[in-house]
């Protein structure tokens, strides 16, 4: 058993792919646990996709990509909160435009500019090939991203609960709010980096949610969903190893996977496992909006 | 004394609210009525500061808007995600987010305050339950706990009477005297209608613009009520003559 553990950590790429895969299944799923108590879960592929004009430009004149994607993936964020409080038009709908524009004009500066970015790796990924350096971005991001949360976790909780309650208290709410897209933004593009754009929408939804189906505050749904979320990592790495599979899809689909299993079985809200009278005590639900 | 001069509210091009001017007193139980749509809310969120307003809100003659800290907001219970992973304690300990500053956890007081305020509201046994876990008149005590542990001096409920039990309302209603009684301001804005808004020191009667401002009974007069809901309103039987019903 020790050496079918073992084994693969032999290999450097293996060992590098491990660390980056742990740092991101612990990372993705605290910052996503606000995206989907805000209902926001898609704003995470939105941002992904967008950043694409901004590595494009940082490819071309061979600036940091992490400033490039940066400064476009807050772009798109802008132009959703401008396009939903200056019209009539749902975040929905706001969110889906943004993600097809600036995806396209990603495609279009990477054509012009001649880039030789490789699209198909931004997009997939390829957690195997992950050098140190991208390691280390990732160390750094994690280690200032979880320190803010941390700092400013009282206000989060309030602004992202209670939005106008906050506002009404005095809270800077457009300041809590760029500092949370700026965490966002910052996580998902060293994710994607890492483990490509797909798993990292995976990592930063799936292990939150499965979590929210397990507990009942906060700070235990990123615990919980940080601890699934870097289990997702390691047994699909192992998995992969062993039965020859593409590792990024592994780790998506253990991800699944363990979110069907709270589905069914969570002890309080689980299909076949919840109070059978839960139905008579449940109080209404009320339709609720933001 | 709050004091609201001509005040109105632009919201994308449509004229909400235009030129109101009241005054609230200390120890005042003010009911902020009128038919849907004739910007009850607006008027709270542009007082909260939330929309942008032109005209002048004072209280005891400094800019409300930067005091906000005096000031308690109960928000409609449609505004809330009851889904969110979050307990009712945790709830009420929101009130001294803004004045415990950043970086620092709240302190004992804090938490004293949020314990007397869940007690006044008898929500102490289920103060450790995730919020959708329960009824409509618990959850709206957790926000009245909230408010209570805020300890402001200016109260603004936006619909508190919407949806929940009888005990839920006698504990309210039981607050709000003693709340008046300490001299705290209270508006409620409500779309409640007939003898209920007897409770009242006074209403106002909005709709654009603030139509009525007295009385209950001075307020709840046909005429007063056909320039706020329209002409096609009929009066119907009622065990109160002064006080007409309308549907």
């Amino acid at each position: 058993m020790l050496n079918w553990l073992l084994e693969p950590l032999t290999y450097e790429f293996m060992r590098n792919a491990l660390a980056a895969g742990i740092l991101v299944g612990i990372l993705c799923p605290i910052v996503g646990t606000y995206l989907v108590v805000q209902r926001m879960a898609l704003l995470g592929d939105v941002i992904a996709h967008a950043v694409l004009p901004g590595l494009a430009i940082a490819n071309f004149w061979g600036i940091e990509m992490l400033f490039g994607a940066f400064t476009f993936g807050m772009l798109s964020t802008f132009v959703i909160t401008w396009i939903r409080t200056q019209s009539r038009v749902k975040v929905d709908a706001a969110m889906a435009l943004t993600f097809a524009s600036f995806f396209a004009l990603g495609v279009t500066l990477l054509t012009v500019l001649k880039s030789r970015l490789d699209l198909e790796e931004l997009l997939f990924g390829d957690i195997l090939s992950v050098s140190s350096a991208d390691v280390w971005r990732a160390v750094w991001v994690a280690f200032v991203v979880l320190m803010l949360i941390k700092l400013f976790y009282k206000e989060l909780l309030f602004y992202t609960f209670d939005r106008m309650g906050a506002e009404a208290m005095g809270l800077p709410v457009h300041l809590i709010n760029l500092g949370l897209m700026a965490g966002i933004t910052l996580t998902l593009i060293v994710g994607m980096k890492v483990v490509g754009v797909i798993l990292v929408v995976s990592l930063m939804v799936g292990p939150a949610i499965t979590a929210f189906l397990l507990v009942k505050e906060l700070h235990q749904m990123m615990a919980v969903g940080a601890g699934l979320g870097m289990f997702a990592s390691i047994t699909g790495m192992y998995l992969s190893y062993y039965l020859d599979l593409p590792s990024g899809p592994t780790i998506a689909l253990t991800v699944f996977g363990l979110f069907l299993f709270a589905l069914l079985f969570s002890p309080t809200q689980g299909v076949l496992t919840r109070p059978r009278n839960q139905l008579l005590t449940r109080p209404p639900r009320h339709s609720s909006k933001k | 004394m709050l004091e609201v001069e001509q005040l109105s509210v632009n919201y994308r091009g449509i004229l909400a609210l235009d030129e109101i001017s009241f005054t609230l007193s200390p120890g005042e139980l003010v009911g902020l009525i009128g038919p849907n749509g004739a910007g009850k809310s607006t008027l709270i969120k542009a007082l909260l500061g939330l929309l942008p307003m032109r005209g002048r809100a004072l209280m005891d003659d400094r800019p409300l808007q930067q005091q906000r800290h005096r000031i308690a907001y109960i928000p409609q219970r449609s505004q809330i995600d009851w889904d969110y992973p979050i307990t009712a304690w945790n709830v009420v300990m929101m009130a001294s987010t803004a004045t415990t500053g950043w970086f620092k956890n709240p302190g004992q007081q804090a938490k004293w305050r949020a314990e007397a305020a869940l007690a006044q509201v008898q929500m102490t046994d289920l103060r450790r339950r995730q919020i959708g876990q329960l009824s409509g008149g618990q959850q709206q005590r957790v926000f009245l706990a909230r408010a209570l542990a805020q300890q402001a001096d200016l109260f603004f409920f936006d619909e508190p009477f919407t949806g929940i039990d009888k005990k839920t309302e006698d504990i309210m209603l039981s607050i709000f005297a003693e709340l008046r009684a300490q001299g705290k301001t209270l508006l409620i804005c409500s779309h409640e209608w007939g003898d209920s808004l007897n409770r009242y020191d006074r209403l106002l009667l909005l709709n654009r613009t603030l139509l009525a401002n007295d009385l209950p009974k001075a307020v709840m007069t046909l005429e007063n009520i056909r320039r706020a809901y329209g002409e096609n309103l009929q009066p119907v039987a009622h065990s109160h003559p002064e006080m007409p019903f309308f549907c």
